[in-house]
């Protein structure tokens, strides 16, 4: 899933502190499982808003909506007979969510209420880490199914680096060096051979290297 | 054996003399004095002078300039070059800059993770990684061509090296590594500083065992202590480092005016244990902003004087 975490309330509030009909939008995807961005969250966003604002000694209208998803026309169309209600909105879901609501709504002012960070994974109660960076050419096949793109530091292909210590990244302790990790499971599936053998020049022209992607699917358009 | 460049470290370790290198760090400004004064303290006793690249990612004076200061000295430069700062495009027009001053000696490094130095907050290219630098710079020599395909007009002309650190892990695959270094294209290694010698030789016993030893020409690579502190230092905060409790304790139990003393006698005693080691074909002396120290080291460790080569 796409990870997420909340701004802090002081920039969120910076953001909107001049409005005064402001709709918090959630989303029931990504951000609901990473708790950042569901609609408990939208509701905690809002109250720590009216708090602020009735400290302030302003009348604000804060409206709270979660959609099924953002980052489909058909659940942004939900919100467009209450939109006009409000001067400003924030949008707790991913950064994808927030551009489509705003791409919808065009002369609406829509602010992020999250930080989107990565596509990772739920590896313990409130931990989260990355698993993929969407390069656009999945070298999984070769790499034991462990990802040196978004999990090694450096993206070595050929790695480990020589800062690998104890299983360990060079930047942190905490995070686990990539490349143990690929010759753990190498060994593992019997498959400690493959090591030698050397991974080319990627080509990036599929990752962010080569500009916005775009998926098209003949078979899919209507 | 045949030489395949002009550069004096090969034809030095092709003539089969142990081959002796050291680094020299440029400065963190632009004064061009102070590579002219490093190069002054070791150019009679080495064979060749590796300029690091940004190492810890501090940023400094460019490894590029700093090998063409030292080649207008009539000096012989190792550019040290980390995927860490280019794309495959700046890569390669450096690698052609280097090749018109006539520098004939690469190192391919991924380099430290930019966390670790003046720059915390930037970004890291890591378009190639250290093996494939290691490629490109063969296939740039060897076929005469850039990695789009076209033919390079007066090719480089570099004896290609890597680094191999024997201390890191996983341990298992630290000799299938070197292998792989060798396929890739690398012709001579220098290591990672060595203070566990039981570990290299081990090492390097096993890269024999797979006669990786004539494939490639290693040099081991040594930092003297200057201070029991250094120890300690090198031992729990530097990335892939392995020093030993002996070495810590034996420089703690020496006073502290004659630690540097000590550090350079461990030095020294190293190099001789490692001069008897099968496979090993020089040594590469990384005396840290010490380079004073080396020509004392080449001597007491009969290294000196240099063997000529044509």
């Amino acid at each position: 899933m796409i990870v997420a975490d909340k701004k802090p309330i002081e920039e969120i509030i910076d953001t909107v502190k001049d409005f005064r009909n402001i709709l918090i939008l959630g989303c029931n995807e990504c951000v609901t499982v990473c708790e950042a961005g569901g609609k408990k969250e939208v509701g905690l966003l809002a109250s720590a808003l009216r708090m602020y604002f009735l400290q302030q000694g302003h009348e604000v209208n804060i409206g709270e909506r979660t959609l099924e998803r953002q980052c489909d026309h058909e659940y942004l169309e939900e919100i467009r007979d209450i939109i006009d209600q409000y001067d400003a909105v924030v949008s707790i879901a991913c950064g994808v969510g927030v551009q489509f609501t705003a791409e919808k709504y065009h002369s609406k002012p829509v602010y992020p209420g999250v930080n989107t960070l990565f596509m990772g994974a739920n590896e313990a109660r409130g931990v989260w880490t990355e698993r993929c960076q969407g390069c656009g050419q999945c070298i999984l096949a070769v790499t034991g199914s462990i990802c040196p793109v978004s999990r090694c530091a450096k993206r070595i292909l050929n790695g480990p680096c020589g800062g690998s210590a104890a299983g360990k990244c060079e930047i942190n302790k905490d995070v686990d060096c990539a490349w143990q990790l690929i010759i753990d499971r190498l060994k593992a599936l019997g498959r400690l051979e493959e090591y030698e053998s050397i991974c080319p020049l990627k080509d990036w022209s599929s990752d962010r290297a080569g500009g916005p992607r775009k998926v098209v699917r003949e078979d899919l358009k209507l | 054996m045949n030489v395949k460049t002009p550069s004096k470290l090969e034809k030095m370790l092709a003539a089969g003399h142990l081959a002796v290198t050291s680094e020299c760090g440029p400065p963190r400004g632009s004064d061009p004095e102070v590579i002219a004064e490093k190069a002054e303290l070791l150019k009679n006793h080495v064979d060749a002078i590796n300029v690091t690249d940004n190492q810890t990612s501090m940023t400094r004076m460019c490894s590029l300039a700093a090998c063409i200061r030292l080649k207008l000295l009539g000096l012989e430069p190792i550019l040290q070059m980390v995927t860490r700062d280019r794309n495959r495009i700046a890569i390669q027009s450096d690698i052609l800059g280097a090749a018109s001053f006539d520098i004939h000696n690469i190192l391919c490094l991924s380099g430290d993770h930019q966390s670790f130095g003046d720059c915390a907050k930037g970004q890291n290219v890591h378009d190639i990684d250290s093996m494939q630098l290691i490629q490109t710079v063969r296939h740039m020599r060897d076929e005469g061509k850039f990695l789009g395909g076209d033919d390079i007009k007066r090719p480089p002309r570099m004896f290609v090296g890597a680094a191999a650190n024997p201390f890191a892990d996983p341990y298992e695959i630290r000799v299938p590594r070197l292998a792989k270094k060798i396929a890739a294209g690398a012709e001579f290694i220098q290591t990672q500083c060595i203070y566990n010698l039981d570990k290299f030789e081990d090492w390097m016993k096993k890269a024999c065992d797979r006669g990786l030893h004539e494939k490639v020409a290693i040099l081991a690579g040594l930092t003297p202590m200057k201070s029991v502190g250094m120890a300690r230092y090198m031992k729990n905060r530097v990335p892939g480092m392995d020093v030993p409790d002996d070495i810590v304790k034996r420089l703690a139990d020496t006073p502290k005016d004659k630690q540097a003393d000590e550090g350079i006698k461990i030095c020294v005693e190293s190099i001789e244990r490692l001069k008897g080691v099968k496979g090993v074909a020089g040594f590469h002396i990384m005396a840290i902003e010490w380079e004073e120290k080396v020509p004392e080291i080449v001597e007491r460790a009969g290294l000196f004087p240099r063997p000529s080569v044509n």
